[in-house]
């Protein structure tokens, strides 16, 4: 046993570790839990020790599951700790010993199995989204505070959902745009899972933008879910499942460029390469579809299509997702972008490497955590005094939303993914491109 | 729950005591070798609270180790003989600049890098720079005397201090030296504490002294194709009347490793690499620098670069800042030494480390300040393999004889610790040991104060293996 699970924790990679501890400033959870347990050091010790035989996988629980997997020790450790594959190694010994409940195993099996990766219960959130908040449903709730009383505090993020597109305007969506000229590059769009539901409206604008860019743009219909949740919670197999099926869904036609407007989602598409390391059948074809894929900031930039036409005399500042951040390496693009919009006045944050606390569903499961960081995050917000916090993942967006709120700024402050400050400005094709 | 345990779950609270293993393992390492799991991890926030935790700790016979953020390379914050371990990391973090006393005083907590930054809104700086200064606290390098590249000129923490508020071991408060530079009231219980590598008591708060901030620095290169004239370079540089902030060194086998790990034109036909900062006012620097470039003119050092400007200088020094990554890749294991030798003897101590990496087959690199004789001799190897792990031991004992023998010393800026306790009669003779021994004793007389440490223990050998 001893030595399945020094295999299956990834052991060999601990010892790359030094312990030199440079990894420690920039921990959230160290930063905000105070105690070593709690930072990618410490994490990685427990991981040792785990696989050593001298603590045992109930007590690596509470420390992997506080990790928010935000990347940020892997930008600074001086060895190239390979972080992010002990994490989720670690995630999935835990995920495989432990005992759970039967509600808990069929629920898990719901969200991991059919909810996430199905277009249709996307459609049905997305649906149910819009029903809710149309009906009045949301304002009785509102009203009656029941919503306080639903699980996982969820109460507190259906306040902060952006208001959903109903299921005509949804289903009236093409699964091919052509820009007005000849296209620059032919794209093609992951549309991501909640992204696609919660998030309609952001994803039309992305088409929008790419498509003014004069990209063409297409839908690959049998994409799913990227499966960063699955990866993250553990659910090493399922991931692996529902990159395969992207892989083939996005090798269908030829394109340039996978482009994905979720810093999360981006993550793991550029991970599928290094998911199927050494297997014969799916190497290949993983790598290649990582080496396409392109976060919508990148490419707007890159094509350099757009012209805004109107000015938006606002201060913005801007929260980087650490996926974006730490894994994909964007950082120059998103700002280069905000820069060009006129009139905006761009106040970057002290720390905007710190994590926001959304990290996936990280603030649903370890609700009081993740608020602790949010308001190490809010603390640099107000100190930048802004009218506005540009993000590029609908997490941190909906995180911030929740930051601001909780503050009480929601008059001041407003939050918005970076298409919907794009389009503010009222992008229209370059005269000099359509030339 | 013992009776311990209750008492200080009573003064602390739960969420400043830890007794769960997960946690007890987090504080069972640094970044030297060695795992030792402490029975309970408590975080003192004050002075009254460490001298009730002192008092808990001598009626109930527990051993009592402080540590900062863990970065030690020799094992000080190990807590050997178990018991409690404070960490000291989270005590509010303050920093008071008296600009026009030229000090800062300070908590243990605050991390070097950020007293750097505070005295340098008031034009002042705090010399003393280990490359660990963005993550270590000033408690740990105050216990462990810490240097870094600048101790060419300034010196090393010792160097800077000029007073403590301490806890003792018997949990009374008290307070050494003050807030004025001169200071010759009675012993130096300042300088004795700090280096006592958290033997002698806990460090609550500490007055530093700082100096103007040089208004410039000036950065050179130079590669020489042997060692020996590498060596002449800087006798003669420090002889000259130019006294560099930094003189940093890099062997082949370091400029080798760092252009395989990240090719940044380094002259990897040298056998020596030499970074040398000046600092000082514009003018004297530029005169200064001429002087120093004549220097190595004569010798025929080959490149010479001096950097033209701020983006010049820092290209310059991550070279150096890449040695560590770079050599991380050779093999997982680090062994970081920092045997010290006069500055005359350090062509010899390069020849005796060159015959120990042939006679002990191991993979030896050497870096270091060399311009105050500080090198640091790491052996890269591989804590799996045994055998290997074997040589290396032997290799550092060498190392450490090769120092001594040469008029050096064990350690020049990381301390003894459980690494080098072995070798302390080596160096101070059985007499200056046992008076050592007997202010340990005076001091400590239950001997709680983090045992194990710097003294060996009877039979203790230098052990790099499962602790």
């Amino acid at each position: 046993m001893a030595d399945t699970l020094k295999d299956m924790l990834r052991y060999d990679l601990t010892f790359d570790c030094v312990q030199c501890g440079y990894c420690l400033p920039v921990c959230p959870t160290y930063e905000t839990m105070e105690r070593e347990t709690h930072s990618p050091r410490g994490r990685i010790n427990l991981i040792k020790m785990v696989a050593e035989g001298k603590a045992s996988v109930e007590d690596l629980k509470q420390p992997i599951d506080k990790c928010l997997g935000c990347m940020a020790c892997t930008t600074v450790c001086p060895t190239d700790v390979q972080y992010g594959q002990l994490f989720e190694s670690a995630k999935h010994v835990i995920d495989e010993y432990e005992e759970k409940t039967f509600v808990q195993q069929k629920t898990e099996h719901f969200l991991f199995h059919s909810f996430f990766p199905s277009t249709a219960w996307m459609d049905q959130l997305g649906n149910a989204t819009w029903l809710y908040q149309v009906s009045g449903l949301q304002k009785a709730a509102r009203g009656l505070n029941v919503m306080s009383a639903a699980p996982l505090h969820l109460g507190k993020f259906e306040q902060v959902l952006p208001p959903a597109p109903s299921p005509k305007e949804r289903h009236a969506r093409k699964n091919r745009l052509h820009p007005d000229g000849p296209p620059k590059a032919v794209v093609a769009f992951f549309t991501g899972c909640v992204m696609d539901s919660v998030f309609f409206r952001q994803n039309e604008k992305t088409l929008e933008l790419l498509r003014l860019s004069g990209a063409e743009v297409q839908l690959p219909k049998t994409q799913t879910c990227c499966g960063a949740l699955h990866a993250h919670a553990g659910k090493e197999p399922e991931a692996l499942t529902l990159a395969k099926e992207n892989i083939q869904a996005f090798e269908e036609k030829p394109v340039d460029y996978i482009v994905n407007n979720a810093g999360g989602c981006g993550a793991q598409l550029h991970k599928y390469g290094e998911l199927f390391a050494g297997d014969p059948e799916w190497e290949q074809r993983a790598t290649a579809f990582s080496d396409k894929v392109r976060d919508i900031t990148e490419v707007l930039v890159e094509l350099d299509g757009l012209e805004f036409t109107e000015r938006v005399e606002e201060t913005y500042t801007y929260q980087p997702s650490c996926h974006m951040t730490n894994v994909q390496k964007v950082k120059e693009p998103p700002l280069q972008l905000i820069r060009s919009v006129p009139g905006v006045t761009l106040k970057e944050l002290d720390r905007p490497d710190f994590c926001c606390g959304s990290a996936g569903i990280y603030n649903i499961t370890q609700h009081e955590d993740a608020m602790d960081i949010l308001d190490v995050k809010m603390k640099d917000v107000k100190r930048q005094c802004p009218e506005g916090i540009v993000t590029t993942n609908p997490g941190c967006m909906l995180q911030m939303k929740l930051g601001v709120q909780r503050e009480g700024l929601e008059e001041e402050i407003d939050t918005v993914h970076i298409v919907d400050l794009l389009m503010k400005a009222k992008p229209v094709t370059k005269q000099a491109a359509k030339a | 729950m013992h009776e311990w345990e209750e008492q200080l779950r009573a003064l602390l609270s739960n969420k400043r005591v830890f007794t769960e293993l997960a946690d007890r393992y987090s504080y069972s390492f640094d970044a030297s070798f060695g795992e030792h799991l402490p029975e309970v991890v408590v975080q003192p926030k004050t002075t009254e609270e460490v001298q009730t935790i002192m008092k808990i700790a001598n009626q109930f016979g527990l051993a009592v180790t402080p540590r900062g953020q863990g970065t030690c390379l020799s094992g000080g914050p190990l807590p050997v003989h178990g018991g409690i371990l404070l960490d000291m990391a989270q005590w509010p973090k303050e920093i008071n600049v008296f600009a026009d006393d030229l000090i800062a005083v300070v908590t243990p907590s605050v991390l070097t890098a950020d007293i750097h930054a505070a005295a340098e809104n008031y034009g002042l700086m705090y010399p003393p720079d280990p490359s660990s200064a963005h993550v270590s606290t000033i408690g740990g390098n105050l216990a462990e005397n810490s240097g870094g590249p600048r101790g060419l000129k300034y010196g090393v923490t010792k160097d800077f201090v000029i007073g403590l508020e301490i806890v003792t071991p018997e949990g009374d408060v008290m307070h050494t030296g003050g807030r004025t530079i001169k200071n010759v009231t009675g012993y130096d219980l300042t300088k004795l504490l700090v280096g006592s590598e958290g033997t002698l008591g806990v460090i609550t708060k500490a007055t530093l002294k700082l100096v103007p901030k040089p208004p410039a620095v000036q950065t050179m290169m130079a590669a020489f194709t042997d060692m020996a004239t590498a060596g002449k370079a800087i006798s003669k540089t420090l002889t000259s009347g130019v006294l560099p902030a930094k003189m940093e060194f890099m062997d082949r086998a370091c400029i080798e490793a760092v252009e395989r790990y990240r090719p940044s034109g380094l002259p990897t036909a040298s056998e020596a690499l030499l970074l040398i900062e000046l600092d000082g006012h514009p003018e004297t620097i530029k005169l200064e620098a001429e002087q120093v470039k004549q220097i190595l003119v004569e010798l025929q050092a080959d490149p010479i670069i001096t950097a033209e400007s701020d983006e010049e200088a820092q290209k310059l020094w991550s070279a150096r800042k890449l040695v560590s990554p770079a050599i991380a890749t050779i093999k997982p294991t680090k062994i970081s030494e920092d045997a010290t030798v006069p500055r005359s003897r350090i062509p010899e101590m390069m020849d005796r480390l060159k015959q120990i990496k042939e006679e002990y087959q191991v993979e030896l690199v050497v870096f270091g300040h060399i311009g105050d004789g500080n090198l640091h001799p790491d052996i890269m190897c591989d804590q799996r393999d045994e055998e290997e792990m074997i040589r290396a031991e032997k290799a550092v004992a060498e190392i450490f004889r090769a120092a001594l023998e040469l008029g050096g010393t064990l350690s020049g800026e990381h301390g003894i610790g459980t690494m080098k306790a072995p070798f302390m009669e080596q160096e101070m003779g059985e007499v200056g040991v046992s008076m050592l021994k007997r202010i340990k004793e005076a001091w400590d007389p239950n001997n709680i104060m983090n045992p194990g440490k710097i003294f060996a223990e009877k039979g203790q050998k230098l052990v790099l293996r499962d602790g």
